[in-house]
C-alpha cells in the first residue's frame, strides 16, 4: 500500500463519521426546508415575510448586539487587568475568567435566576433597604437574557482581547508618552487602535456565538423573548412546522458562515505582516 | 512597566470580576432554604434539597448515565480526532486547510443547527436500525461526540504543531514504519496534547444540554438534561444544591491546578 493511502486511512476515519452524521443529515435539513409541506420555496418565502419570524430576526439581532457590546467592553477591561496587572490582580482575575468557564450553562443560568427573580437576591435586598416597594422586573425579559449571555460570552472575548494586548509593542507605548503624551492619551490612540484586530475578532466571536443561542435566553426569557434559536425548537417539537424550522436553520447557518468569513478576513492580515 | 494601570482599569475589572462570580455565590444561600420553591432562607438553614439529591435514585442515575456517555464520547472523539491530525500532520494533503475546516464545523456552526441536524440524523437513523435513534443511549454518544470532537482536533492539532519535524524525519530515515514512527516517535511526544483532549472532551460531553434537548426525551436522562427540566417547569432548589456541588468541584480543580503550578514556580526559582 503507498504511503499516501496509508495516511488517508488516519485522516478518513473522522470525515466519514462526520460525513454520515453531520453533513449527510445537514443536506436532510436543506431537503426538509425545501419539501415540507410542499415542494418549493415556500418556506423561504414565508420566513423571510411572517411578521412573527420577522419580530423574532429583529429582537435576535438587538439582543445580540446589546450582547456583543456588553461582552465586549467588559472583556476588554478584564483582559487589561489579566495581561498588565500586578501578579497578584493577574491570579485574581485569571479565577474570575476561568471559574465560569468551566461551569456549566445550566448552572450560570440558574444562578442569574437566584439573582434576578421576583423573590432573589437582588429584589429582596433592594426591598429590605427600602429603595423599592415592589419587586423589579429584571428576568423573563430582555434584560435577563442580555445579563445571562453577556456571563456566558465574556471569557470568550477575554481570549482574543488578551492574545492582542500581549501583542502590543511596548516600545510604541514608550515612543507615545517619550514623545509627551499624557496616559490617557497613550491609551486611547496607541493602545487601542493597536489591539483594533482584537476587538473585532471578539466582536464577531461574540455575536456569532450569540445568534445561535438556545439555553441561556430559553431559561431567562422565560418563553416571552423568543430568539431565533427558540424559535426553531418550538418549530420542531411545540407547533410544529418542521419545514419552517428547517428554512430558518438554513439562512441562520448562511448567515452565521458570512461573518465567519469576515472573522477569517479580519485575522487574514495580521498573519501577513 | 511604561503603562501602570489606572485606578479606573482596576476598579472595572473588579467589578466585572465580581459579575462573573455574583451568580455561583448567590447559588449558595439558595440551595440551604427550607422551602420547596426558590427562595433565601429566612432564620432557618436546611439540608432537605442535599438530602434529595442523597435519596432519589433519579439524579444518581442521571449522573451515571452522564458520566458513562462522557467517557464513550470522549474517547471516541479523542481517537478519531487523533487519526485525523496525525493524518493530516504526516501527509500535509494540498486541501488541508478545508480538511481541518470541514472537521471543525460543528464546534463554529450554531448551536440549534447543529441540534436540529443531529435530530434529523438520528430519526432518520432510527427508521433503520434498533440502536441508534432518537432518545437512545448510543445516539447521544454519536451526538456528542459529533460536537466535541472539533475540540480535539484543536488541541491534537497545536500539540502536533509543536513536534520537531526532523525527529520523525530520522526515525524515517532510519527505517521506521508508519506504525512505528507514531507510537514510538509522536505520540510521547504529543501525550499531553492528547491527555488534554481526552479531557476537554470529557468535560463539554459531561455538560452537554444544548444538543442534547434536541436529541432525548425520557429514555435518556443525563444530568444536564434533569436539570433542564427542573429549571423549566417549576423551578426546584434542587437545581442549587446539584449546583453548589458542581461548582465546589470546577473550584477545587482549577485552586489545585493553580496550587500545582505555583510550587512549581518556587521549585523552578530555588533551583
Amino acid at each position: 500500500m503507498s504511503y499516501a493511502l496509508r495516511t488517508s486511512l488516519l485522516i478518513g476515519p473522522l470525515l466519514l463519521f462526520l460525513g454520515v452524521c453531520y453533513f449527510l443529515p445537514f443536506l436532510g435539513i436543506v431537503g426538509w426546508s425545501v419539501t415540507l409541506p410542499e415542494p418549493g420555496l415556500t418556506q423561504y418565502h414565508s420566513a423571510l415575510s411572517d411578521p412573527l419570524v420577522h419580530s423574532v430576526v429583529l429582537r435576535t439581532l438587538r439582543i445580540c448586539l446589546a450582547v456583543t457590546l456588553v461582552s465586549v467592553v467588559a472583556a476588554y477591561v478584564i483582559a487589561l487587568v489579566w495581561v498588565r496587572g500586578t501578579p497578584i490582580q493577574r491570579l485574581l482575575v485569571e479565577l474570575c475568567i476561568l471559574i465560569p468557564f468551566w461551569i456549566s450553562v445550566l448552572t450560570r443560568a440558574f444562578g442569574w435566576l437566584a439573582l434576578l427573580s421576583n423573590r432573589g437576591l437582588i429584589n429582596e435586598w433592594l426591598q429590605a433597604i427600602g429603595i423599592i416597594s415592589a419587586p423589579l422586573t429584571l428576568v423573563r425579559n430582555e434584560f435577563g437574557v442580555i445579563v445571562g449571555m453577556a456571563h456566558f460570552l465574556i471569557p470568550f472575548a477575554v481570549f482574543p482581547l488578551a492574545a492582542a494586548m500581549r501583542n502590543v509593542d511596548e516600545r510604541a507605548l514608550l515612543a507615545a508618552r517619550g514623545m509627551g503624551a499624557r496616559r490617557s492619551r497613550v491609551f486611547w490612540q496607541v493602545f487601542v487602535p493597536m489591539t483594533g484586530p482584537g476587538i473585532i475578532g471578539a466582536a464577531l466571536i461574540v455575536f456569532v456565538f450569540a445568534l445561535g443561542f438556545f439555553v441561556t435566553p430559553a431559561i431567562l426569557g422565560g418563553g416571552r423573548s423568543v430568539m431565533l434559536a427558540e424559535l426553531i425548537y418550538l418549530r420542531i417539537f411545540q407547533s410544529p412546522n418542521w419545514g419552517l424550522a428547517a428554512a430558518i436553520s438554513v439562512l441562520l447557518m448562511t448567515g452565521v458562515g458570512m461573518f465567519l468569513v469576515a472573522l477569517l478576513k479580519s485575522i487574514a492580515p495580521r498573519t501577513d505582516r | 512597566m511604561t503603562q501602570r494601570l489606572s485606578h479606573i482599569a482596576v476598579i472595572g475589572a473588579a467589578f466585572v470580576g465580581l459579575f462573573l462570580l455574583m451568580p455561583l455565590i448567590a447559588v449558595i444561600p439558595v440551595s440551604f432554604t427550607p422551602k420547596r420553591f426558590l427562595s433565601l432562607p429566612d432564620g432557618a438553614l436546611s439540608l432537605r434539597h442535599y438530602k434529595t439529591l442523597v435519596e432519589t435514585p433519579q439524579w444518581w442515575e442521571a449522573t451515571v448515565l452522564s458520566v458513562q456517555i462522557a467517557l464513550f464520547s470522549g474517547l471516541l472523539a479523542t481517537a478519531l480526532a487523533l487519526a485525523f491530525s496525525l493524518g493530516i500532520w504526516m501527509l500535509r494533503p494540498r486541501f488541508a486547510g478545508l480538511l481541518i475546516g470541514l472537521a471543525l464545523l460543528p464546534m463554529v456552526a450554531p448551536p440549534v443547527v447543529s441540534a436540529l441536524t443531529l435530530y434529523f440524523f438520528l430519526v432518520s437513523a432510527g427508521k433503520l436500525n434498533a440502536l441508534i435513534g432518537y432518545d437512545s443511549w448510543l445516539g447521544v454518544v454519536l451526538a456528542h461526540t459529533v460536537m466535541v470532537v472539533p475540540f480535539a482536533v484543536v488541541l491534537i492539532s497545536v500539540s502536533l504543531a509543536q513536534v520537531d519535524r526532523r525527529i520523525d524525519l530520522a526515525a524515517r530515515a532510519m527505517g521506521a514504519g508508519l506504525a512505528r514512527r507514531i507510537n514510538s516517535v509522536l505520540l510521547p511526544n504529543i501525550r499531553f496534547g492528547v491527555l488534554t483532549a481526552f479531557f476537554l472532551s470529557f468535560v463539554l460531553s459531561w455538560e452537554e444540554i444544548g444538543v442534547t434537548i434536541f436529541i432525548t426525551s425520557v429514555n435518556v436522562v443525563t444530568l444536564p438534561r434533569l436539570m433542564w427540566m427542573g429549571l423549566r417547569d417549576n423551578i426546584d432548589p434542587a437545581i442549587a444544591a446539584v449546583s453548589v456541588v458542581l461548582i465546589c468541584i470546577v473550584v477545587m480543580v482549577i485552586l489545585t491546578r493553580a496550587l500545582i503550578l505555583a510550587m512549581g514556580n518556587r521549585r523552578r526559582k530555588k533551583t
